[in-house]
């Protein structure tokens, strides 16, 4: 009996280790990407992995900036300036307090002085140099207005197919599900031919219009709205509430969670949509966030610690969203998912 | 009161009843179709054409079909999203798989492993490609780095048409591992748990348990997560955008969606691009029909 509660144990313990393990690889990523966005390009240039952001403390001397080592001879240990390379790997070290003096020690064993040093400014720097401002509140806005409009559509719909009786109503039902097989990367080209030919081109109507409609939303919904009694609906209609009073005093009350769950799902997609966005707006004016890095990366393509900067910028937001609805999240991700 | 005015009422009444309704449906019927079913026939159409939307539209028949056909770029595409599907597939499935099954350990600290798995999910592809553009560096990424510390010689990862793909693969895998280890962990939570009990009585270990009750059991699972896994492999392209912009070293990483965009909106050669989305529209939609299909009689059978 011991001896199986002691078998379960270790099994447990080398479990933790695994998925600790996995943690790290999950997370490390994100951790290397904050301390870069804290570094200066020296620091990120360098061959070592620094965890937390550190500088070369450097002194001048005779108009040069040089490097300080921690330098240890004659059993003392002192701050030095390395002064220039010899042959065989030794080095020329000189005393900034006295330049005259200096020392001959191989340059593998002493220590450059590092000092922590946060380069806050790389955040500052970075947004402004693209209007980041404006790419959040683009995506904001873009996201706000298709998430509710779609939200409100699809229930719309739903209601239609939960409550009421109408010719071709299996028909169009089948219909619409048959539109979920249709793969959204083949229709780019001739969308955006239409959206040419409606002249809609490099407009907040490209970013939206086309994603007012969710056959997926109706059918979450549906299905959630044939979970409440049919006869709610005649009630209600009886006692001379029209259709549009039920669905505002009686449906959207009652059906609250799946407008959460749909309404975060879609606003997730619409908040990490990028070749949509890359393809129907020209303007920095309309660029949304993930358009607006792609176009960041590309000019600001070696500015290492900006660049980390504004992916921590624009992350976060979004870990923050998901540390308050991570349950109701990753709930509804498993049952979508095997629902679909 | 009579009665024909009753029915008359009653009727007037149903069918007011019926037209409210389309109205309901209306504005998603309106989006679905101008945005999703007509494009595909438009897009078919578009294809019998040469045209980049300023000039006269030039009528070529199956012309650009053709051209598609001995278009060794089109080819090559095609071959790189195979080799991104034939690599990250089995890598995804396999990984998450094994996550889930640890998870699955009734063990303490299950919520915080499930938030962590989850975190590259949520966050955009863009921001996290740029983070790893950083960590493939030649020069100064965090993959060569920790490399050296084993003693592995650098590699140019992105810029090097030998791991350039691979390289993508394993990010890719990384973002969306969390999704399949979440659909798995439903899918073992759904295996009764008496199986496990009386398989431990009749002395089964625990890979004769895996192989003999989890693995048949988590098929449906499994087989839903591999077709969506391809379906999604077919689609790739923000990752290729932000990593290899060029479309890789010797368009190592130009996946069929990337020659679309590249030929429709960087040549603006709309037909030939429309020719390409066709293609890439019927190898989706069958498999997505082979998937339904296998479904559908799994649900029979049971």
């Amino acid at each position: 009996m011991a001896s199986l509660k002691w078998e379960n144990r270790i099994s447990k313990t080398i479990i933790h280790v695994m998925l600790i393990f996995g943690s790290i690889i999950m997370l490390f990523p994100f951790l290397w990407m904050i301390s870069t966005s804290l570094k200066g390009n020296e620091s990120i240039l360098s061959d070592s992995i620094e965890m937390i952001p550190r500088d070369q403390k450097t002194t001048l001397i005779d108009g040069v900036e040089r490097p300080l080592y921690e330098v240890s001879f004659n059993n003392e240990q002192k701050e030095m300036v390395l002064l220039r390379s010899l042959n065989e790997g030794m080095a020329e070290f000189i005393d900034p307090a006295n330049p005259d003096e200096s020392v001959v020690l191989p340059l593998t064993k002493q220590k450059p002085v590092r000092p922590m040093s946060f380069h806050w400014q790389n955040y500052p720097d970075a947004w402004n140099a693209q209007p980041f401002g404006r790419y959040f509140l683009n995506t904001i806005f873009v996201a706000s207005v298709s998430v509710l409009c779609q939200l409100f559509f699809s229930s719309l719909a739903a209601y239609a197919f939960a409550f009421f009786r109408f010719p071709f109503k299996n028909a169009i039902f089948i219909f619409l599900l048959g539109t979920m097989m249709l793969p959204q990367q083949a229709l780019l080209v001739p969308n955006y031919v239409i959206l040419a030919k409606l002249h809609w081109l490099d407009t907040y109507l490209a970013l939206i219009v086309p994603f007012t409609a969710s056959v997926y939303s109706v059918f979450f919904f549906r299905q959630f709205f044939l979970t409440l009694p049919r006869d709610l609906h005649d009630a209600a209609t009886v006692d001379g509430c029209s259709h549009m009073g039920f669905y505002f005093r009686v449906l959207v009350p009652l059906s609250l969670p799946p407008f959460l769950t749909l309404g975060i799902f879609s606003f997730l997609g619409s908040w990490n949509a990028f070749i949509w966005p890359l393809i129907v707006t020209n303007s920095t004016h309309l660029r949304v966030l993930q358009v607006g890095l792609a176009y960041f990366l590309s000019d600001a393509g070696t500015e290492w610690g900006l660049l980390m900067a504004a992916s921590t910028f624009s992350i976060v937001p979004l870990v923050i969203g998901y540390f308050f609805v991570q349950k109701r999240f990753v709930q509804s991700q498993a049952m979508t998912g095997l629902k679909e | 009161m009579n009665s024909t005015n009753l029915k008359a009422r009653r009727r007037k009444f149903k069918s007011d009843r019926q037209y409210f309704a389309y109205l309901l449906l209306l504005p998603t019927l309106l989006v679905i179709t101008s945005f999703h079913v007509l494009p595909i026939f438009y897009s078919f159409a578009l294809s019998l054409f040469n045209w980049d939307l300023i000039s006269q539209a030039r009528y070529v028949a199956l012309k650009n079909f053709k051209i598609l056909a001995y278009d060794p770029l089109f080819w090559k595409s095609l071959w790189n999203t195979l080799y991104y599907t034939i690599l990250s597939v089995p890598m995804s499935i396999i990984s998450a798989l094994t996550i889930a099954i640890l998870l699955n350990n009734k063990i303490k600290g299950i919520d915080i492993y499930r938030v962590i798995y989850f975190i590259p999910v949520i966050t955009s592809i863009n921001a996290v490609s740029i983070v790893w553009k950083l960590i493939y560096h030649p020069n100064f990424g965090l993959l060569n780095k920790l490399l050296s510390l084993i003693g592995i010689a650098p590699q140019r990862w992105l810029l090097d048409p030998k791991w350039a793909m691979l390289s993508i693969v394993v990010m890719s895998v990384w973002k969306g591992l969390g999704y399949n280890v979440i659909i798995f962990l439903t899918g073992l939570k759904n295996i009764p748990v008496h199986l496990y009990e009386a398989a431990t009585v009749d002395g089964a270990g625990r890979w004769s348990q895996f192989r003999h009750i989890t693995w048949p059991l988590l098929s449906p699972v499994t087989f839903f997560i591999f077709v969506m896994s391809i379906i999604g492999s077919f689609q790739v392209f923000a990752q290729i955008y932000m990593m290899t912009p060029g479309g890789g070293p010797m368009n190592s990483t130009t996946t069929v969606v990337f020659y679309l965009y590249k030929i429709g909106f960087g040549d603006f050669h709309f037909g030939y691009a429309a020719a390409i989305a066709f293609e890439l529209f019927i190898m989706i939609f069958s498999l997505t029909l082979i998937q339904k299909l296998v479904v559908e009689k799994r649900v029979h059978y049971q």
